[in-house]
């Protein structure tokens, strides 16, 4: 379990991550979701102690990172891919890390199994990888150790299709066996296939957490109707808001509200279910005010 | 935890012969560190250079100078000189690849205790410079039937000032290497200091005497000599390392300890 207690890291005037508090828990994947710039990196170098909290703690299975004293056998850490010295071939970056940590030789092969690395992709210099290779790499490095936790910024980066269904596959299974995995993105899709819980960052702060069905079932309902503007008016006048997406409506009611609305008016629905542009409007609509660009509704189609 | 019994969680598999909570011994970490220095081909590059540097320029000065005037202390002193070149550098590159290649993220987060990485390196300097100097003795020791000075002014004391200097050469080198985090940066300094001070010298000529007490290089190059320094010498090697090799190994430990790992 991963505990984060009101984490606040500033650079001078400028606020990166500003008082986060999440719980990413045992037997759970938790996305940590959120546009570029959002501070997950910072939250996660602070969470290994690669840059300093200005305050508030974290704590893994009850214990700071500082304090484990062979952190490689307890938490598996893939923070950038790229990190990695080029001229080392695959197989050495984890000898050394396998030295590090007091592991067998074995294990640097039992990994780069698992990560289907072959014997000759591992005797290459880390600068002749690909980024999907890179990242496979990073991945067989987080696991050498066999830790119960695995924090993983943007795993996801560089792998073709197949990888990224490789590894999902791969943290679905640890989580199930009990492990506790943080994952980050700044991809909706990738998360919402993946994670149990979702926690939403923007601008440093955390706009949206909890388990991704919950996510899901507070984004309303979709409404198309023939009548769209009879529709549009109708529902203002009963109060009920609606959002323009593509060709219909998010309204903020029930399917059945809707549905006994139009009925009484006689309009013709031709879709009515619970809004399912689901995560994605909802990221888009939670980041919205805290992302660099902005969006006009349009976009939320 | 809860699945502590359980064979197939993570971290169950080695329950058994579990060492999961043994902290790395600093024995493992400087082991850790030689090997970061040999295993790639940049770093075994340098190795090399300097082993054969060292042979070479022993069988050149033995071929083109004259054997009647050199013996053990001159080959030694002649294999100081490419040496006080490529072990700082070698020194430099221990700690600056931890940020220019960003080895650190992987360093750091294995060890999350900068203090520790950085004694393990500084041990596996003071490896490679013992590893150059036996490389070096060795060679002089081989050769020295063939000189005319053979074994003279050779003690054990002129012996540990040779090493004394060409260790200094690399502490300073791993000093600056600590305080810049730039491997460009730290050979830059660490060759353009002495050439400032040099030209400081002799722009500055009323000054020589107060300079004596800052010109790392002099102070170091009377270490080679067989005649032992005298008090004011060593005096001046004191406050030149004090100035060039303690000031910035303090200030870049300050730094490594502090700078964000990125």
């Amino acid at each position: 379990m991963i505990k984060v207690e009101n984490l606040t890291r500033t650079y001078g005037d400028f606020v990166a991550v500003r008082d986060v508090s999440f719980v990413a828990r045992a037997g759970r994947v938790t996305g940590f979701l959120g546009p570029n710039g959002a501070g997950k990196s910072t939250t996660m170098r602070v969470m290994v102690g690669l840059t300093a909290p200005t305050s508030g703690t974290v704590t893994l299975d009850g214990r700071r990172y500082a304090d484990l004293p062979n952190p490689g056998r307890r938490v598996g850490v893939l923070l950038d891919a790229s990190a990695q010295h080029g001229g080392r071939t695959g197989r050495e970056v984890l000898v050394i890390a396998a030295q590090t940590m007091g592991l067998p030789k074995e294990r640097v092969d039992e990994v780069l199994a698992m990560v289907s690395l072959t014997p000759a992709e591992a005797k290459r210099r880390v600068k002749n990888y690909s980024l999907g290779m890179k990242q496979r790499l990073g991945i067989a490095h987080a696991l050498l150790g066999d830790p119960e936790i695995l924090i993983l910024d943007e795993p996801a980066n560089g792998l073709d299709p197949a990888g990224i269904r490789w590894m999902r596959g791969l943290l679905r299974d640890y989580a199930d066996r009990g492990g506790t995995v943080l994952l980050s993105s700044h991809l909706l899709t990738e998360v919402q296939l993946i994670a149990d819980d979702i926690v939403m960052i923007g601008r440093g702060e955390i706009v949206a957490q909890g388990t991704a069905s919950e996510l899901v079932a507070g984004a309303g309902t979709y409404v198309r109707a023939v009548e769209k503007e009879e529709l549009a008016r109708v529902a203002a006048e009963e109060g009920i808001a609606l959002t323009p997406v593509g060709d219909g409506f998010r309204g903020d009611a029930e399917a059945v509200a809707i549905g006994r609305l139009a009925a009484k008016h006689q309009i013709t629905l031709i879709e009515l279910r619970p809004a399912d542009g689901g995560l994605e409007d909802l990221f888009l609509e939670l980041t919205a005010d805290t992302q660099r660009e902005t969006f006009t509704e349009g976009v939320m189609a | 935890m809860s699945h502590a019994l359980d064979l197939t969680a993570p971290g169950g598999a080695h329950a058994a012969d579990d060492n999961r909570d043994r902290r790395p011994s600093f024995g493992r970490l400087v082991g850790v560190e030689l090997r970061k220095m040999a295993d790639t081909k940049a770093g075994l590059w340098l190795l090399a250079v300097v082993a054969i540097v060292t042979v070479a320029v022993n069988g050149g000065v033995l071929i083109w100078g004259n054997r009647d005037d050199l013996g053990f202390s001159e080959l030694l002193a002649m294999s100081g000189v490419p040496q006080s070149f490529l072990l700082p550098v070698l020194a430099i590159l221990l700690v600056t690849q931890e940020w220019g290649q960003r080895t650190g993220l992987a360093t750091f987060t294995l060890t999350p205790h900068r203090g520790r990485i950085v004694a393990a390196k500084l041990v596996a300097a003071l490896g490679f410079v013992v590893g150059a100097l036996v490389i070096a003795v060795a060679i002089a020791a081989v050769l020295t039937p063939l000189t005319g000075h053979g074994w003279d002014g050779v003690t054990v004391a002129w012996l540990g000032r040779v090493f004394l200097a060409i260790f200094l050469g690399a502490l300073q080198g791993f000093a600056f290497g600590a305080l810049l985090l730039s491997t460009a940066f730290a050979i830059v300094a660490y060759f353009a200091v002495p050439m400032v001070v040099s030209i400081v010298a002799q722009v500055w000529t009323s000054g020589t005497e107060k300079l004596q007490w800052i010109d790392f290089g002099t102070a170091k190059g009377i270490l080679y000599d067989t005649a032992a320094p005298t008090g004011d010498q060593w005096g001046h090697l004191a406050t030149a390392t004090l100035l060039w090799v303690v000031v910035p190994f303090v200030a870049g430990i300050w730094r490594i300890q502090r700078t964000e790992v990125k």
